[in-house]
């Protein structure tokens, strides 16, 4: 069901007609580059899968809807142990660098696994901002920084973030970091903007949302097992698998609403 | 002694609005340094004398609409301001960044000794260049990258589907 | 019967210009500190992304709990109408303004981006707490300079609003520190917090706190002035921190009973209280041995009645205490990890369900020093040049009974 079909639809769930699409080697084409998820060109350059951009959700250069939540569903069944493809994507993507267990790298998203003690049940699954209904992440920031935008993405404005850190403190997922020290140029990303003294997190790739494509990990993830999509129309592809099946979120009793949604937890 | 007071106030007062005069010629960008420009691309968002003036309200505005509404591209893109604008070094043909005091934005705000701090979390070349060069006004890639990305692609995955 | 205290300006010079001096140097240690912070990131603090509030925390919210809880000392005496408080009041609101500001300046230094100050007083977020205490603090220097102008104008018309003004700066400050609690009350994300009572146990803490930093400021103000001081005004306000610090204890013990009781957070509690890391020898010997018990009996003691020494000590204990328990509660409740899956074991590369550990750097201790001594050299320097200090603090001068009490507990005495 969320294989590669998918990804051909658009990120609110509508069908693309085949008949626009490209020839099918380029399709072929895609695929595989989906599955690379990004290719090095060497000099330090990558290239990011230009899979999402035949399917127009929003033109860059419309307003976004406020009729939208994206959301998203993590099939955790298929999520295995090992598999960091996800974590990887969003690296090359927004550019960040984590040294495993480090305290102070900025993190974005991460693989979790958990065990049950009484049962020894395990699993694996990716953590990141979760993008609240209610986050009290944006509830507590004292200048409006740590923000929702109208489609349901919660964000930082690092334009007038102060850098309290007090969202740290609020965010029930772990999900937010704090740039401890300068990022040099080179490593930089254009399309995911942080720099010292300020709280960064995931953001759904909306520079990627924005332009109607779907968030790097989704894109990356080989088994297909995260798909992105539109909570609020009944006839997205998200709305209708979940409209299927059980679906849960992580610490669902805080009632703070997230827009990720988890197949199965522990 | 009260003329005396008089006179000093008066002298003070000139002496103020002598010295504030200066950065304010400047932020008006009547005098100011030469900005490498070039008009190959395409014209600014607005005329050059203008956008002298008011290119920071322009940049603050436009990051509002990104933030809260999710507009982007077209010219007033932080990314396509840096395009136009971007300057090469004569020796190595690579766009400069911002540490060096060539980039198209250090000219002025050197002379002016302004210190916008985007530059802490933006970066100061654009990517797009980059992308530029692989895809085509058309918005295909071109063959020749496609190539080298099948490639690529065969090595590292094996023709993988 | 109205009393009329005569104030006077600092006297001491040598004492006066070495003290503020050491303050001054400290200062600067202290603002080299956070630039250094600022420069290099906070990289190079102990403070990470787990636990994201440090040393520059617990020094701050130390001084601002203990800043609305001085002012404690003038509202006695306006708003409880305790005669022996009363010529305290100016001294009060002076060290409560300066204490805050002290705080404050850890905290706005400690910020990512300090320079974005303007940011933070011009845009508001009104659902988060912490921009409401924005303007509590705001407020509580203007409130408390109200206070202080309808004390020492020269002006009845003025001076007609005094107990009106104390009134309000009672209240405010009781609001303030309900603010400053409800920062980590109202965590719900995290186990240790999320408790209404935070709030309440705040404020028990800030008359505590408070009240310390104000007899030790008062007691070297006075000496180093030599003016005279009563035996029986310290031994009076010594009791009166027992109640404060013995109420402060009783907020804490609730808090970790209420939590003891819901299965979901016994392993926090057992981990904070009972495990013995450093926190719960932080709280049972720092907070609790040195900073309640060990207080209660000096000020209760029969030698806190003919001699400063006790109600001093206690008063140090008590400030020491206090710096334990609020590290306790910031660094502490931070190090326990976040709960993202109730009863499971969980495992990343990003630390998920470990004890997150914390060890303070240099610069962040010079910062809050740094601001500790901000805050005293703004008493000094106000002292100076304000007529905030009561000629005598006798007590025949401050309140008869208190000179008869005395009288006769060194007769038992003797
Ligand atoms: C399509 C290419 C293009 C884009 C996009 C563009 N500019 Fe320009 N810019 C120009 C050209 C050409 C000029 C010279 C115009 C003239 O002299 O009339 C210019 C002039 C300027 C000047 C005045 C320089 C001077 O001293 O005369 C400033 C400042 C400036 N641009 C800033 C910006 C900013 C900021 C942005 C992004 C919001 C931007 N530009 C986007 C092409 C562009
Ligand atoms: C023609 C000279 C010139 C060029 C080129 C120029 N600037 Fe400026 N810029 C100025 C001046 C002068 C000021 C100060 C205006 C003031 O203080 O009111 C300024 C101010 C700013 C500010 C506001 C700074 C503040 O502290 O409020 C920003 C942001 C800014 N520039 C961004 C840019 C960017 C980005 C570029 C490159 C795309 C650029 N400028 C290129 C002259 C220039
Ligand atoms: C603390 C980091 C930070 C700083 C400092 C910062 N920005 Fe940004 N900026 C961001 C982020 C994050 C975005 C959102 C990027 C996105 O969604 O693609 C952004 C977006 C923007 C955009 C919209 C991007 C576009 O497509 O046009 C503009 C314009 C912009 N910033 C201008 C500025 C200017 C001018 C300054 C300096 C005065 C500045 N920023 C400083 C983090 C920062």
């Amino acid at each position: 069901m969320m294989d590669q079909g998918a990804r051909d639809k658009t990120a609110s769930g509508q069908e693309v007609s085949r008949e626009d699409e490209l020839n099918e080697a380029r399709r072929a084409f895609m695929r595989n580059i989906a599955a690379a998820s990004v290719i090095s060109l060497g000099g330090g350059l990558t290239l990011f899968t230009v899979g999402g951009s035949q399917a127009q959700a929003k033109k860059p250069e419309e307003p976004l809807d406020p009729k939208k939540r994206w959301g998203m569903l993590i099939d955790t069944t298929k999520c295995s142990d090992g598999c960091q493809k996800c974590v990887d994507a969003c690296k090359q993507e927004n550019g960040w660098e984590a040294e495993p267990h480090s305290p102070h790298d900025v993190q974005w998203i991460r693989k979790v696994n958990v065990k049950d003690p009484a049962t020894g049940f395990m699993m694996s699954l990716p953590v990141m901002c979760q993008h609240c209904a209610n986050p009290p992440c944006v509830d507590v920031c004292p200048t409006g920084a740590s923000m929702q935008r109208a489609d349901g993405i919660v964000r930082v404005n690092m334009h007038i973030c102060i850098g309290c850190r007090y969202c740290m403190m609020a965010c029930p997922y772990k999900a937010r970091s704090f740039v401890h020290e300068d990022i040099p140029e080179e490593k930089k990303r254009f399309h995911a903007p942080m720099g010292k003294g300020c709280v960064t997190s995931c953001d759904f790739c909306a520079h990627r949302v924005d332009a109607g494509k779907i968030p790097a990990c989704a894109e990356a993830c080989p088994e297909g097992a995260m798909l992105f999509g539109d909570l609020n129309d009944p006839n997205s592809a998200l709305s209708k698998r979940l409209k299927g099946i059980p679906s849960y979120q992580i610490r669902e009793d805080l009632g703070t609403d997230t827009g990720i949604r988890y197949t199965r937890l522990p | 002694m009260r003329a005396l007071g008089k006179y000093v106030a008066a002298a003070l007062v000139t002496g103020v609005l002598g010295v504030g005069a200066m950065p304010a010629a400047t932020m008006a960008g009547e005098i100011g340094p030469k900005v490498p420009i070039d008009k190959s691309k395409g014209s600014c968002v607005l005329p050059g004398k203008e956008m002298r003036r008011v290119h920071m309200d322009i940049l603050k505005h436009r990051r509002d609409l990104t933030m809260y509404q999710g507009i982007r591209g077209g010219k007033q893109a932080l990314e396509a301001c840096l395009t136009c604008h971007m300057v090469k070094d004569e020796k190595t043909g690579k766009p400069v960044t911002v540490a060096s005091p060539k980039h198209f934005c250090r000219v002025c705000h050197d002379f002016a000794a302004v210190q916008p701090d985007c530059w802490t979390c933006h970066k100061s070349v654009p990517e797009a260049a980059v992308r530029e060069a692989m895809i085509g006004p058309d918005g295909k890639m071109k063959a020749s990258m496609m190539a080298q990305l099948r490639a690529f692609v065969q090595r590292e995955h094996g023709g993988r589907k | 019967m109205k009393k009329h205290f005569h104030y006077e300006y600092l006297q001491s010079k040598v004492g006066y210009y070495t003290a503020l001096g050491g303050m001054g140097v400290l200062a600067l240690i202290g603002l080299a500190a956070a630039y250094y912070m600022e420069h290099h990131g906070h990289a190079v603090t102990g403070m990470t992304n787990e636990i994201v509030w440090g040393m520059p925390h617990v020094f701050a919210v130390f001084l601002i709990i203990a800043a609305s809880g001085i002012l404690n000392v003038a509202s006695i005496g306006t708003v409880f109408g305790k005669t022996p408080y009363k010529p305290l009041g100016r001294l009060s609101a002076v060290m409560a303004a300066a204490v805050l500001a002290g705080g404050l300046m850890i905290l706005v230094l400690d910020l990512g981006r300090p320079d974005r100050l303007v940011v933070a007083m011009t845009k508001y977020n009104f659902r988060s707490i912490f921009a409401w205490n924005i303007y509590l603090y705001n407020g509580f220097f203007a409130v408390v300079l109200l206070y202080l102008y309808t004390q020492m104008s020269q002006d009845f018309r003025v001076r007609r609003y005094y107990t009106a003004a104390g009134t309000l700066a009672f209240l405010w400050r009781l609001i303030l520190t309900t603010g400053t609690g409800s920062i980590f009350g109202w965590l719900v994300a995290r186990q240790p917090y999320d408790l209404a009572i935070f709030a309440p146990m705040f404020i028990a803490l800030s008359f505590s706190f408070g009240l310390a930093i104000f007899i030790l400021l008062m007691v070297a103000l006075m000496k180093g002035d030599e003016r005279p001081l009563g035996h029986g005004l310290v031994n009076r306000m010594g009791r009166l921190l027992g109640v404060f610090v013995a109420a402060a204890a009783y907020f804490t013990v609730v808090w970790w009973l209420t939590d003891l009781y819901a299965a979901e957070h016994r392993p926090m509690v057992g981990y904070l209280f009972f495990s013995g890391n450093i926190y719960s020898w932080l709280y049972w010997l720092g907070f609790m041995a040195l900073g309640t018990i060990a207080p209660l009996f000096l000020v209760f003691s029969r030698s806190a009645r003919t001699s400063f020494k006790p109600v001093v000590t206690a008063s140090i204990l008590t400030v020491l205490g206090g710096i334990s328990l609020v590290y306790f509660v910031i660094i502490g409740g931070q190090s326990y990890p976040l709960v993202l899956f109730p009863g499971k074991q969980v495992s990343s590369t990003y630390n998920d369900g470990m004890f997150y550990s914390y060890a303070p750097s240099l610069p962040e201790i010079l910062l809050g020093l740094g601001g500790m001594a901000v805050a005293v050299a703004i008493v000094l320097v106000a002292s100076k040049t304000l007529r905030i200090l009561p000629t005598t603090l006798a007590d025949a001068a401050v309140d008869p009974h208190l000179a008869t009490g005395e009288v006769a507990e060194m007769k038992k005495a003797a």
